[in-house]
């Protein structure tokens, strides 16, 4: 019997996603960004958005997004995508629109930009992937480091008196009117993703119904940042940002 | 209302005139003296009739990189801002030059640095003819000096930044912001449909249909050689644009024997102080370079020919002069009037300034 007899549609119970292209990978083995790009692209696809989706993609290391996700992306200056998008999908009201930034992009450099975005309840999904560290610039301190925490420029660990405390910002959301959905989710186990791929299904879906901004955070793991092994690292979210990031919806009007 | 002489505020003219063009998205955020383009344009609703998106942002940064997101998508889109304003905006306008976007963007100048006044001043020339945020690119800069060029400068700036895919700027200052003036706008444009977009601008994030590869507007180029390749090109639209598009307006420079240049406004004010010059027997004649960028070097040097000097007035410690002085070598003197801080000077002081530097 020939491989390819074996390799039939019928028989496939796994397959590389339609929209997710064949590129040189550049995340870090064991990154959470692999896993949220499949899932952008499977949702993306399921819902027959190929044609009408523009990505906005941040700084940071998803900058490459628009690599790996066969749809249009604009991208778009530090902690800016909200902006950029707010634009894109006025424009085009059509078109269904979503950021994908990370924890700098989303809580520190442009905070205002998502709190204003989400305030005015721009109908855009937000992406946003938390993992605590800046991944790109080689693992210095993000907004949502958790104290204690040891990156870059906190080498003996986050401090409070120094450094302040970690932002909540999905809970931040939560508190708008313009937001719809806001939720919390993780990567780490086949179960998380399952629940993650509905919470996307969802946050699209309401962009198409006009209900307003929708946001997703994924608390994910950077092993290369937090210098672990990928398993090592998934314990390490389950045991300590799960503490301060609790998973869930914190909003489903 | 067609061809009909009306009076407005050169901020309300550019209002409505980016209406009647058919822009499709205006992003402002208010700082004086510029606040009624956005206020004339909420009270127009323009979203009620062409359908023109307008959005007052949180911030100038997030009112740029709203123009960003509008441009990569193929639309009509400007900002309107003043000086403090428009440095937020620098790293904004670089990323929209970088990508090669069309845009266009209102600087009303007041005077700083820093808060500094909301008095005019043009003493933002060096920020918007030389780049303003970092990298190597240029803005197309038109400088008003009428309320009417005002609402010309709306649909001419458009027309260039998209025939060149590089964002223009007006560069007003605050008396061609604030004063009114008699000003006949242009027939309402249709905007242009979804098709049209897609069709002018293949390159636009409007959503890939049918066959068409993905597109991606970025400014990120990792690769040194191809990023190199990506800086000749935009060097090559910007030498395209100074071949073609330097514009530029010359008043009784043939028989004169002094030259005054000056922009904007300010040009205005030397066309008085001509008169006044010339009851005193010094012929001058005043050459006012429209395009500040690309500035009109060879046409300058040509109506220099034969004079006996050049005084440069601005509402600056002196920006223009180095451009003129580039342009005339060291054929002739180049001297420089200028006024600070928001005050205008008269047209006394300006042939009182002549007779002391040059004669």
């Amino acid at each position: 019997m020939d491989i390819k007899d074996i390799i039939k549609e019928e028989n496939k119970v796994y397959a590389t996603p339609h929209l997710l292209e064949e590129t040189d990978m550049h995340y870090c083995p064991g990154c959470s960004h692999g896993v949220v790009h499949k899932l952008v692209a499977e949702v993306l696809h399921e819902m027959g958005l190929t044609e009408t989706t523009v990505g906005v993609s941040p700084v940071g290391c998803a900058v490459f997004a628009y690599n790996y996700i066969d749809v249009d992306w604009v991208e778009a200056a530090h902690g800016r995508a909200p902006a950029v998008a707010t634009a894109v999908k006025r424009l085009w009201p059509d078109n269904t629109v979503f950021t994908y930034q990370g924890d700098g992009d989303m809580a520190a450099i442009g905070t205002a930009e998502s709190i204003h975005a989400a305030n005015r309840g721009e109908n855009i999904v937000m992406i946003f992937v938390n993992n605590a560290i800046y991944g790109m610039t080689g693992g210095q301190m993000a907004p949502t480091t958790l104290i204690g925490q040891k990156t870059a420029t906190t080498p003996y660990g986050r401090r409070v008196d120094l450094n302040g405390h970690p932002l909540e910002i999905t809970e931040l959301m939560k508190l708008l009117d313009g937001t719809c959905y806001v939720t919390r989710q993780a990567v780490h186990t086949p179960a998380a993703v399952r629940k993650t791929k509905a919470a996307l299904k969802k946050a699209f879906q309401n962009s198409l119904e006009k209900k307003g901004t929708s946001v997703v955070e994924v608390v994910s793991t950077c092993n290369s940042g937090w210098k672990m092994s990928p398993e090592a690292a998934n314990k390490w979210m389950a045991e300590n940002m799960f503490a301060k990031y609790p998973l869930g919806d914190l909003k489903d009007i | 209302m067609t061809g009909e002489v009306t009076l407005m505020k050169g901020n309300e003219a550019v209002a409505l005139a980016a209406i009647r063009y058919g822009c499709d998205g205006y992003f402002g955020y208010p700082i004086t003296p510029q606040s009624e383009v956005l206020e004339t344009l909420e009270a127009e609703m323009p979203w009620e009739t062409t359908g023109m998106v307008v959005l007052q942002a949180e911030s100038e940064v997030a009112a740029i990189n709203m123009v960003y997101g509008g441009a990569a998508t193929g639309k009509a889109v400007m900002t309107s801002s003043s000086s403090p304003g428009i440095s937020l905006k620098q790293e904004g306008i670089s990323y929209i030059a970088a990508a090669r976007l069309p845009a266009l963007i209102l600087n009303v100048m007041r005077g700083g640095p820093g808060l500094g006044t909301i008095q005019p001043s043009q003493a933002d020339y060096f920020q918007a003819t030389k780049g303003g945020g970092h990298g190597d690119y240029h803005l197309i800069v038109l400088a008003p000096s009428s309320v009417q060029e005002m609402v010309d400068f709306v649909a001419l700036g458009f027309d260039l930044s998209f025939k060149y895919l590089t964002p223009a700027m007006i560069l007003a200052d605050g008396i061609v912001g604030q004063m009114m003036e008699k000003v006949v706008l242009p027939p309402q444009r249709p905007r242009r449909t979804d098709e049209e977009v897609k069709k002018q601008c293949p390159w636009a994030a409007t959503g890939r249909t049918g066959l068409r590869k993905r597109n991606v507007v970025t400014s990120l180029e990792m690769e040194p050689a191809l990023m190199e390749v990506n800086n000749h090109k935009l060097q090559a639209v910007y030498h395209e644009i100074e071949q073609n598009e330097t514009r530029w307006e010359a008043v009784g420079v043939e028989d004169a024997d002094y030259l005054i240049v000056a922009f904007g406004s300010v040009a205005r004010i030397c066309e008085k102080a001509r008169e006044q010059a010339a009851k005193k027997g010094i012929k001058t004649g005043i050459f006012r370079p429209i395009t500040l960028w690309p500035f009109p070097k060879e046409e300058l040097l040509k109506a220099a020919q034969g004079k006996k000097g050049i005084l440069v007035v601005e509402l600056n410690a002196g920006q223009m002069i180095e451009d003129v002085r580039l342009a005339v070598h060291d054929s002739l003197p180049v001297e420089h009037f200028g006024r600070l801080g928001g005050i205008i000077p008269s047209p006394s002081e300006i042939v009182d300034a002549l007779q002391e530097k040059l004669i």
